[in-house]
Formats: C-alpha cells, sequence, structure tokens
C-alpha cells in the first residue's frame, strides 16, 4: 500500500504551508477521504503518527472527513449514491452519469493552537 | 485556535509532473498507453502481442515498472523496440516522477505509440496519473468474474478492460457474461476486448482499435 507516500506528501504540505515558528502547535491536519479514492483512512492515519512521532509534528491528528460516493445523472438530471461504486444511475438506470464526489483526497486545512495554550 | 486552510489536493505534486508528461508527449504527437492489473494478468504478453502486430507500421517504446528485475524489459527487448525498465523497490504503483526520469533515459523521437505497463497491482496504481492519453485495466479469466466489484476504482478509471486468457475458459468458473456486466455496471463507457495471448484471438480487434487511436494523435 501506498498511505506511507501520502502521509509524506501530506506532511511536506503541512511544512509548506504552516510558519516555521507554529509547527510545533498543530493540533490537526484535517482531510477529506472520498468513499472511493483507493485509501485506507486507518492504514494512512496509522503512517502519519509514525512519521511525525519524535518531529515537530508529534502529537499531532490526522482528521478525516468522508466523502460519500454521489453520481449526476445526465438523462434524468438526479443525484444518486451506491455502495458498490456502480457508475450507472440508481434511478433511471442510465449509464451517461458523472462522478461528483467521492474520489477526494484532499487536504483541507490545518489547525493550529494558540501560544498561550499550548504553553 | 487558528486555521490554516490549504484545499489542496494530496496527489498535487504528481499531477503537476503528470500534466508535464502529457504537454511533452503530445508535442511529440505521441500517444500513451498505460496498463495496470493484478500481476499475472498478461500485461507483458499484451504488450508483446500489440509489438508483433502493429510494431512493425507503427513506431513503439515501452516502459516497465516492476517492484524488482529487469524481467520484463528484456522480454520486450527481444522486440527490438526502444524500453526503460523502472524498479519501484518495493513502490505498488508508478509514479508521474518516475515515468519522467524513465522518458529522459528513452529515445522516444519519432515514437507514435508509449506504452507504460504499471506495476501488477489492482489497487494502487488507480490513483496516480502518469500523463497517459489511456488507462487499459487487463484482467484474466482465472481471477473470476467478481473482480471488477471488488476493485471498483481501477475499472472507474480506466477506458478499456482487456479481458486475456480466454483459452482458459472452459477451465475455470469465471462467467464471461457476468463478468462484462460487473465491469459495465462500474463503469458503463468501458471499451471492452476479450483476448487470448497464448492463442492469439481478439489480438486484432485491440490492435485495429488502438490503432485508430493513434490515427487521431496526427
Ligand atoms: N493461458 C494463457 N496464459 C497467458 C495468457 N497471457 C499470458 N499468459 C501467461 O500468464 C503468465 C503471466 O503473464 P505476463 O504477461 O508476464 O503477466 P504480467 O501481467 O505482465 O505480470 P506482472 O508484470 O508480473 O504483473 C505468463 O506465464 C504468460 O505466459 C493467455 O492469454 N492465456
Ligand atoms: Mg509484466
Ligand atoms: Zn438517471
Amino acid at each position: 500500500m501506498h498511505e506511507l507516500s501520502l502521509a509524506r506528501d501530506i506532511i511536506e504540505t503541512v511544512y509548506q504551508n504552516v510558519p516555521k515558528e507554529e509547527v510545533n502547535r498543530v493540533s490537526s491536519v484535517v482531510i477529506k477521504v472520498g468513499t472511493f479514492s483507493g485509501v485506507v483512512t486507518d492504514s494512512l492515519k496509522f503512517s502519519f503518527q509514525a512519521i511525525t512521532s519524535g518531529t515537530e509534528l508529534e502529537g499531532a491528528e490526522l482528521e478525516t472527513i468522508e466523502i460519500p460516493f454521489m453520481l449526476k445523472c445526465n438523462d434524468c438530471n438526479k443525484e444518486t449514491t451506491n455502495e458498490i461504486g456502480m457508475m450507472l444511475c440508481s434511478d433511471c438506470g442510465s449509464g451517461n452519469t458523472e462522478i461528483i464526489s467521492g474520489g477526494e483526497l484532499q487536504i483541507v486545512e490545518v489547525k493550529i493552537q494558540e501560544a498561550e495554550e499550548a504553553a | 485556535m487558528d486555521v490554516i486552510t490549504i484545499e489542496r489536493k494530496v496527489l498535487a505534486k504528481n499531477d503537476a509532473i503528470a500534466e508535464e508528461n502529457r504537454k511533452l508527449l503530445k508535442g511529440k504527437k505521441i500517444y500513451t498507453v498505460n496498463i495496470v492489473s493484478s500481476p499475472g494478468s498478461g500485461k507483458t504478453s499484451l504488450v508483446e502481442k500489440t509489438i508483433e502486430k502493429i510494431g512493425s507500421k507503427r513506431k513503439i517504446s515501452v516502459i516497465e515498472g516492476d517492484v524488482q528485475t529487469d524481467l520484463d524489459a528484456k522480454r520486450v527487448a527481444n522486440y527490438n523496440v526502444p524500453v526503460v525498465q523502472i524498479i519501484t523497490n518495493g513502490g505498488c504503483h508508478l509514479e508521474a516522477g518516475l515515468v519522467r526520469d524513465a522518458l529522459s533515459g528513452l529515445k522516444i523521437e519519432g515514437t507514435e505509440l508509449l506504452i507504460i505497463e504499471n506495476v501488477g497491482n489492482l489497487v494502487c496504481p488507480a490513483g496516480y496519473d502518469l500523463g497517459e492519453d489511456l488507462k487499459v485495466v487487463v484482467i484474466s479469466v482465472t481471477e473470476g468474474d467478481d473482480k471488477p466489484l471488488k476493485y471498483p476504482k481501477m475499472f472507474m478509471n480506466s477506458e478499456v478492460l482487456v479481458i486475456n486468457k480466454t483459452d482458459l475458459l472452459p477451465y475455470v468458473n469465471c462467467k464471461m457474461g457476468e463478468l462484462k456486466s460487473n465491469a459495465l455496471k462500474i463503469n458503463p463507457k468501458l471499451e471492452i476486448f476479450e483476448t487470448s495471448c497464448t492463442s492469439g484471438s481478439g489480438i486484432n480487434e485491440w490492435c485495429n482499435w488502438l490503432e485508430s487511436k493513434i490515427q487521431l494523435e496526427k
């Protein structure tokens, strides 16, 4: 699995976006994970913990927001979802659909404690 | 609590390099195919059959991706086409950066078709754009007809499905109709070819279709 390399990418992005002196106060990194992103959330969290341990980011949590799989049908215009990830409209059966969500793997934001709070 | 908003894809770096690869390849009018499958479904065999069939008319180059060894590149090199082996050293998929490096080691001038054989893995390569025009997923009938339902992302993200080893259908419990209908449930837009790299059956259909795509690139 490649969760380890994804965790590294996430951490690199945190370092690129958070001012140096605030990195040790990062309390959580929030990411969106689509149902069909192909990522195993637990394994990603585990990798994140493993890599950050012993660094300034130690103790920061990887928070995940699960994004459901949603399809938009170009024939009946309905938005539907299904468990198996099929791209057929559950309403009219059409295959003329587009995935509107569920494939995400995106960093949303980083939460940082105030200096006093951390002290 | 301070919040720094980022809103950036985790794979943004890979996607950006993939876009550079795509630009480079488009600029040279090269049609690029990324072949994915579980280990042993017949990716290299399909590459070999494709070269046998259209290699004399179309200039083909190949990038081989494997976790270890350059065995696949050696097989392909027997056909006298430019080939580069990427060894990922444990990596479960190819990334755009690896393909960019491989391209710099390949004489691609004049190439019309670039085939990239990904690491044998039905999960991880799905999320990584390499800069290809076409993603082809290969499945062999020995793997069973339920695979599209078990690995939906790979089938969602591919444009073509090659069902290989059809010569073994009489010996395995895999219903062709079921396999196809499962694949089309996940992705109704899939173009499906049924091949046997052993008997050669279906290779013509696949190659004719591929050639029409190469032609469009010109
Ligand atoms: N019977 C039969 N055997 C096949 C067919 N295609 C490939 N094989 C055999 O299946 C085995 C694996 O084929 P490869 O082409 O090496 O498969 P691959 O997907 O490139 O394998 P990896 O790169 O290791 O993931 C070889 O022994 C092939 O000879 C086919 O259509 N029918
Ligand atoms: Mg191979
Ligand atoms: Zn519909």
